[in-house]
């Protein structure tokens, strides 16, 4: 089965895993802007991430047929950097237009500080003004509770922000309603001991259904899986799940998704085959 | 959206899974008895009996309240604590 990664930090990974990626069905991935595990010295260091992100990697990508987007930010992280984070927004709308961006991310928060919420609110500037898609992080284990509600807080005070071009992250059993039932995408993270496993992906899909809802890696530099998607896939055809159901969480609701975008040029690898048999 | 497996097919599949994962557990908690010091007071430890509580009770959304008991406590009036004024 095909599937689309909707997260996954493709800079940490290497060729190797482009190639595992590929054999696993995976034809394209977005890959949000994040935390390198260090914190950067200067916006310099940033603009050089971003060339990276619009330059190198689609062409890592594209060596195994996989279709490479990409988010720009400065994460929640380092955006307690209030001045650093300034630089490095004001050096966003450079980038916007390069071919593979789909907009604003991963932006949230990560302590759920002062600064944090000031430099998110910041980007949501910035989106709006470039009418952006927005992809945001949510906090870590006993963080995320409280950091989710405060980022739905800030978008939902924003009338401005359409909520059908928003995809909010990492949601799981105590976030994702809050976030479907205000009218966002949720993703879930199959990411080893702090997130979610395969099974409860799984279990959450039964119990709110298919609609805005995906799944991702977010495969990284730290303990993390980048086929966590194809697990998923295995672990809701071992429940009995249809093909049509699990296609549309891994595939086509990413699609649906990204192609609110101008960035998102995607080419459905059976795309001819399938004009041609029509 | 039903789940496609009845509860008998869920217990076949998941029993030695479930019992495995409380092996484990007790295995924790006779490490944590064995060795050196006491941790009778740490704050965590009491979460770890408030969550073991819930999985014991037969509510339907034990995941979730798990969830919320190891979670930081959200108040509305965040904004104004962090002097941030909302856009409204
Ligand atoms: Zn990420």
């Amino acid at each position: 089965m095909y599937y689309i990664d909707p997260h996954i930090h493709m800079v940490s990974r290497t060729t190797d895993d482009y190639e595992t990626l590929a054999k696993m069905g995976c034809v394209a991935l977005s890959e949000p802007a994040f935390w390198a595990g260090f914190d950067r010295g200067s916006a310099e260091s940033f603009r050089d991430y971003f060339r990276q992100l619009t330059e190198v990697e689609p062409k890592r990508a594209a060596q195994y047929g996989i279709q490479h987007f990409t988010w720009l930010c400065i994460n929640a992280k380092e955006a307690e950097n209030v001045t650093l984070s300034r630089e490095v927004i004001a050096l966003i709308p450079d980038f916007l237009d390069c071919p593979n961006v789909l907009g604003i991310g991963e932006i949230g928060l990560n302590k759920n500080t002062k600064n944090e919420a000031t430099i998110f609110a910041e980007h949501l500037e910035l989106a709006v003004k470039y009418e952006q898609q927005i992809l945001i992080h949510t906090p870590h284990l006993e963080d995320k509770y409280q950091g989710t509600r405060m980022i739905l807080d800030m978008l939902c005070d924003d009338s401005r922000i359409d909520r059908s071009r928003v995809l909010v992250d990492h949601v799981e059993e105590h976030t994702v309603r809050h976030v479907l039932e205000e009218g966002f995408w949720a993703g879930m993270t199959l990411y080893p001991v702090t997130k979610c496993t395969p099974q409860r992906a799984c279990d959450i899909i039964e119990m709110y259904g298919p609609e805005r809802l995906m799944a991702n890696s977010a495969g990284d530099w730290g303990p993390s899986k980048p086929t966590a998607i194809p697990d998923l896939i295995l672990e809701m055809r071992r429940r009995g799940h249809p093909e049509s159901l699990i296609r549309k969480v891994v595939y086509e609701n990413a699609i649906e998704f990204f192609s609110q975008s101008q960035g998102f040029n995607f080419k459905a690898p059976d795309a001819n085959e399938t004009a041609a048999s029509s | 959206m039903p789940i496609p497996m009845t509860s008998n097919q869920v217990l076949n599949r998941e029993f030695f899974e479930i019992r495995a994962k409380i092996l484990q557990l007790a295995a924790s908690f006779d490490r944590l008895n064995r060795a050196d010091g006491s941790v009778d007071g740490d704050p965590r430890l009491s979460l770890v009996h408030e969550a073991l509580a819930v999985l014991a009770s037969t509510q339907e959304d034990r995941a979730e309240q798990i969830q919320l008991l190891f979670s930081r406590q959200y108040e509305d009036d965040w904004r104004e604590k962090f002097d941030l004024a909302s856009t409204e």
